[in-house]
């Protein structure tokens, strides 16, 4: 860990840069995120959401540009940020067949979590994303909301000190959306720092403290929600996105 | 901060073993192929005695090398597709114990139908296969085909013709591999003189050993983006 680790702020992100090739995806990218954030991250597609998510949780390297998290930084560091981190992806990242709670305690596992303290983690997991009464049942069995919501029990298995979700609501019937729309309030308000990639704007309005929209890899509007609606974000969106591409 | 290797290494192999057992996926899609090969090779190949003997051990190559190429795009396509791959690259283990954990989950599958195979061919060969001997040495061919597999395996996975690229890849690189394994089994089946075969394990033994380091030190770059 640096020594500067204290002052640091959760998430830092300095003259971030990634291409793949000679085409830049991110550009000069500086971001930074305070502990207990809720941060909604917008953009069209190819602004490089998903890159920069990739980025935070290790699996891809900085072509230029730091970042740190939790005052490690990536990727020298990058098994102390991987024990900080939880994914959520638009994929469950789960073994269909292995039941709710193998799965769950296969990554307990990995996490080097104890054997009672991961049982007891577990069960309160299951029970906390409504998984309580079907631990046993083979993840194949699973309705995609349950799916997203036993993956959300995984990402959080380790109490990272992030979240990051990958467009979370993909495939989700408004039902299961709501239910992963009470989850993500819950789990903000237990004081959990989230990143959250996202094309659903109501949603972004609704849970996320701030808002940051990317644009042809670089932050075309970053500000907090206080009372932002719907409609409000989506001009802002729509002003922002054009402008990005006019600039083009 | 890094979770133990051995205990992350094993903690991927019971995993392994578990989704297995559950689906039979891999045992019975590489089962049902070896013994479908070993029948047709049965029925063309009706020599006499010494033929047979001399012509066993490389169907019983032929017939573990296709299994295995199975087994190792299943197993590697399994944690593709669900993006499980992912979600054990965020977790805070040395990226080696992902080799690891797979390479005995592919040594296991495919000594499994390597030793189902023997009896079997004893009866319809009429020729012994049951010795330590050749068991040593299936052991051992399975090992490094499986090492090298599961490296190889992993780099073609993340390509679009997969199930074609891994042969094309592999075949050159385990034919040291092959060569030694077939000629040693070979040897012992044919009652041939001791130096003849010894030299044939000590280089399979070597081939192994060089394949599991080189591996070793690989992986890292390959699973990388």
């Amino acid at each position: 860990m640096t020594e500067t680790s204290t002052t640091r702020s959760l998430v830092e992100i300095r003259s971030l840069v990634k291409a793949f090739g000679v085409l830049p995806v991110l550009r000069q990218l500086d971001l930074t995120i305070e502990k207990g954030e809720f941060v909604a991250l917008l953009g069209p597609n190819g602004s490089g959401k998903s890159t920069l998510i990739r980025l935070l949780s290790g699996l891809s390297k900085p072509t230029a540009g730091t970042i740190h998290i939790g005052g490690w930084e990536l990727p020298q560091e990058a098994a102390a940020v991987r024990a900080q981190i939880g994914l959520v992806s638009h994929r469950p990242l789960l073994y269909e067949n292995l039941s709710a709670r193998e799965n769950l305690v296969f990554f307990s596992r990995l996490y080097n979590l104890p054997k009672d303290a991961a049982n007891a983690r577990i069960d309160d997991l299951l029970v906390r994303v409504g998984l309580g009464r079907r631990t046993g049942d083979m993840v194949r069995t699973f309705s995609r909301g349950m799916q997203q919501r036993l993956s959300i029990a995984r990402a959080l298995l380790h109490s990272p000190a992030v979240l990051l979700f990958d467009e979370p609501y993909t495939g989700l019937d408004q039902d299961a959306a709501a239910i992963l729309d009470d989850l993500l309030t819950d789990t903000h308000a237990a004081g959990q720092t989230i990143i959250m990639v996202t094309h659903q704007l109501n949603q972004a309005a609704k849970l996320a403290s701030r808002v940051v929209i990317l644009s042809r890899g670089k932050i075309g509007y970053d500000a907090p929600t206080n009372g932002l609606d719907t409609l409000q974000l989506a001009s802002i969106y729509t002003q922002t996105t054009s402008m990005a591409t006019a600039k083009q | 901060m890094k979770t133990p290797f051995f205990k992350a290494v094993l903690s991927i192999v019971r995993k392994d073993l578990r989704t297995e057992l559950r689906s039979r996926e891999l045992i019975s899609s590489m089962g049902l192929f070896a013994l479908l090969s070993i029948l047709v090779f049965s029925f063309a190949l009706e020599l006499d005695r010494i033929a047979r003997q001399e012509a066993i051990s490389g169907v019983l190559w032929v017939t573990v090398v296709f299994a295995s190429f199975l087994g190792l795009n299943r197993s590697l396509a399994m944690e593709r597709d669900q993006g499980n791959l992912d979600a054990m690259l965020i977790a805070p283990i040395a990226r080696t114990t992902i080799f690891f954990g797979k390479l005995v989950g592919n040594f296991l599958f495919t000594i499994t139908v390597g030793l189902l195979l023997l009896p079997i061919m004893t009866v319809l060969y009429n020729v012994s296969l049951v010795q330590p001997l050749v068991l040593a040495v299936l052991f051992m061919g399975t090992f490094g085909f499986t090492t090298v597999g599961t490296l190889l395996a992993t780099m073609t996975v993340q390509t679009r013709a997969r199930e074609n690229l891994l042969p094309i890849v592999m075949m050159p690189l385990a034919l040291p591999l092959l060569l030694a394994a077939v000629k040693a089994s070979t040897n012992l089946l044919t009652d041939s003189a001791t130096e003849d075969w010894v030299a044939w394990v000590q280089i399979l033994a070597m081939v192994d050993v060089v394949y599991l380091v080189m591996c070793y030190l690989l992986f890292e770059y390959v699973i990388e983006e």
